[in-house]
């Protein structure tokens, strides 16, 4: 399914698509007071693109040294370079440790290889501690957004889910209650851990630690009791030293929820007492990225989500329309970069309004990427039978002005003469949810004319340009 | 080939040849106005109290502050009334409120830092039903710059900030305060 049939289905439900983008909307009016309550707001955007441009231009070094003072510090280093060695490794580890039952919580690279199955396949029991993404896990869905994992879904339907699976009464759907009960219901999975598995916001190479960012808690429960941590990490999550996770830590939650700093910031340098810490570093198809010229920035990001609260496209069609791991636009160059054919449509998805760009705290040049991607689509022969060809009649037609004069005219009368049975048939995709607009007595060219003509014979009151025509 | 090397190979032969250089970061760290006015402001922002200590003893400060708390661990010393932290924290569940020492605390965003260096647990932060961080006035930083100056792990296994109580927004957007950590933080200004 491309993303404009997926999205078709979120918008048959029109009070809630708006209800999701007024949501999200709010998201990012709280991100733009945060960001303006910083004088030196744009001085730090800057100087985070450049770290992470200078990071990625020497990441095999800071790997390195990340990996030396890491294991110095008796943290245990791993490298994966796909998904299936990632799963496998994260699974002999908990088999070595004899454990059963794992606490997990947010990382968006254990969904990119769907780490839960491999391992419930397994025999293990895997529980998701964020509240957002244990009201996905237990709906079997995936999430529909990198912070918000669960912004799809109504109070109502999280209430159904809680009774079903929690015996919390039925119809309560008060949020306070429904968190007070997922507490509860969490805190006794924390409690029988045998080991807890966590994301990584940043790793950082001087100090061969960790940091991981989150507001509930359930990162640090899920690692201060059970004696196991294992945290899974994409080769690009590194920072040379401490002074940069500064820089860091100001724009990530304003940048994120419009919050001054995520309620827990923990940083890990050594495992719990008499524990281990093994850190998993993966590929998965990073390192391709670094060679491309125009899609490398990519690399930089850091997961806020801002470039979705933002995008219109995304606030009104949800983030499971995208269908790749992460939505919005840095998931649609993320995912058409790893597989055009699959993931070709998702550059279309994109009004090029550049929003996404603008509120980005590293500097990634979103639309530029999705800009470039649709050229790579149009290129390999992916785009659609009907699309290829209205384009190509559309070209040739703009090369030949007086056809296209012509064109236009006739259009102009058929477009008034037609029955809108006909207009809006089967063949004007656009017209589905749109009305033409209406059509206007002239082109613009023939005003152009008429206006120069009257304007060199005396009226100096209208210069060059025209009437406008709605 | 082993996965290291696969992985290190590849970033050799794709990343740019020519090290695009750090960023000059000096700059950054203006102040947002007086200190201990933006750190409390930030951190009542962030669902957090500031509570003065005025020449109180601590014991008055909780029994003000936290009434019902009957379950205290506390790792502040002039604080008799805690009991020490049990050697494994699966004895914390009933845990009303736990005090600890703030190494200091940053303005911009109400955080207060907290370390481990003795490698005892980690746990009490996070399981208690409350917390109170005691800081010392004069250790209040400006910006994470500054913050992250003082910080080393030379010592410390694990470190934390801290703004305000745990919170999620993860249905329908609707603040809950409480969602796996304390569910209500005071910071005790020395």
């Amino acid at each position: 399914m491309n993303h404009s049939e997926a999205a078709a289905r979120f918008v048959a439900d029109d009070a809630r698509m708006h209800w999701h983008d007024k949501a999200l909307w709010f998201v990012r009016q709280k991100r733009d007071s945060a960001s303006k309550s910083i004088p030196e707001w744009e001085q730090l955007r800057e100087a985070a693109e450049g770290i992470k441009a200078h990071t990625l231009s020497r990441l095999d070094h800071y790997l390195e040294q990340f990996e030396r003072e890491a294991t110095a510090k008796g943290i245990h280093i791993h490298w994966a370079a796909d998904a299936q060695r990632h799963n496998e490794i994260v699974h002999t580890i908990l088999l070595e440790h004899g454990a059963r039952k794992v606490v997990k919580s947010k990382s968006m690279l254990t969904e990119e290889c769907h780490l839960n199955p491999y391992l419930e396949a397994r025999g293990i029991e895997v529980t998701d501690t964020d509240l957002g993404e244990r009201i996905i896990q237990l709906r079997q869905e995936p999430p529909s957004h990198i912070v918000l994992p669960a912004i799809h879904l109504t109070k109502e339907q999280v209430s159904d889910t809680f009774y079903t699976h929690l015996h919390t009464e039925q119809g309560n759907s008060d949020p306070t209650y429904l968190t007070a009960a997922a507490r509860a219901h969490l805190r006794e999975k924390f409690l029988e851990a045998d080991a807890g598995i966590t994301g990584v916001n940043f790793a950082i190479a001087e100090t061969g630690g960790i940091v991981v960012c989150t507001n509930e808690g359930n990162a640090d429960m899920g690692t201060a009791l059970p004696k196991l941590h294992i945290a899974c990490m994409g080769i690009e999550k590194l920072i040379p030293s401490l002074e940069h996770l500064g820089v860091f830590t100001r724009l990530l939650a304003r940048s994120a929820t419009g919050q001054p700093i995520t309620t827990y910031t923990s940083h890990f340098h050594a495992p719990v007492e008499g524990g281990a810490l093994h850190i998993v570093i993966v590929d998965n198809g990073r390192s391709h990225f670094l060679r491309s010229e125009k899609y490398h920035k990519s690399l930089q990001c850091i997961r806020c989500g801002a470039c979705m609260n933002t995008c219109p496209v995304y606030r009104r069609s949800g983030g499971h329309s995208y269908g790749y791991v992460i939505p919005g636009p840095i998931g649609s160059t993320l995912g058409a970069f790893r597989d055009r054919a699959a993931f070709g449509s998702l550059p279309f998805a994109c009004t090029l309004c550049a929003s996404c760009t603008a509120v980005c705290p590293v500097g990634v040049d979103l639309h530029t990427q999705l800009y470039h991607h649709r050229q790579d689509v149009v290129h390999a022969g992916l785009i659609e039978k009907k699309k290829r060809f209205m384009l190509k009649a559309a070209a040739w037609l703009m090369a030949h002005p007086s056809l296209m004069d012509t064109a236009g005219k006739v259009a102009r009368k058929l477009l008034q003469l037609l029955p809108r049975k006909l207009l809006y048939g089967k063949a004007n995709v656009w017209g589905r949810g749109r009305e033409l607009p209406s059509v206007p007595k002239q082109s613009f060219r023939e005003q152009y004319r008429k206006s120069r003509a009257a304007s060199s014979h005396s009226d100096k009151k209208h210069p060059a340009g025209g009437e406008q025509h709605e | 080939m082993s996965d290291r090397e696969n992985i290190l190979s590849a970033i050799r032969a794709n990343r740019p040849q020519e090290e695009i250089p750090l960023p000059d970061l000096s700059g950054l760290g203006r102040a947002l106005g007086d200190r201990t006015e933006t750190f409390i402001r930030m951190l009542e922002s962030v669902g957090g109290e500031a509570v003065w200590l005025d020449g109180r003893g601590i014991d008055s400060v909780i029994r003000t502050c936290y009434p019902e708390a009957e379950v205290i661990c506390s790792a502040v010393p002039d604080a008799p009334l805690g009991i020490a932290a049990p050697d494994d924290a699966h004895m914390l569940t009933d845990l009303d409120l736990a005090i600890l020492p703030g190494a200091f605390a940053v303005a911009e965003n109400g955080a207060v830092w907290v370390e481990n260096r003795s490698g005892g647990d980690r746990t009490l932060p996070f399981i208690a039903e409350n917390l109170l961080l005691v800081v010392l006035q004069e250790e209040i930083v400006d910006t994470m710059h500054e913050a992250y100056a003082r910080i080393d792990f030379a010592e410390a296994g694990f470190g934390v900030f801290i703004s305000g109580p745990s919170k999620t927004a993860d249905i329908e957007q609707a603040l809950v305060i409480g969602a796996h950590g304390a569910k209500h933080l005071t910071v005790l200004l020395v």
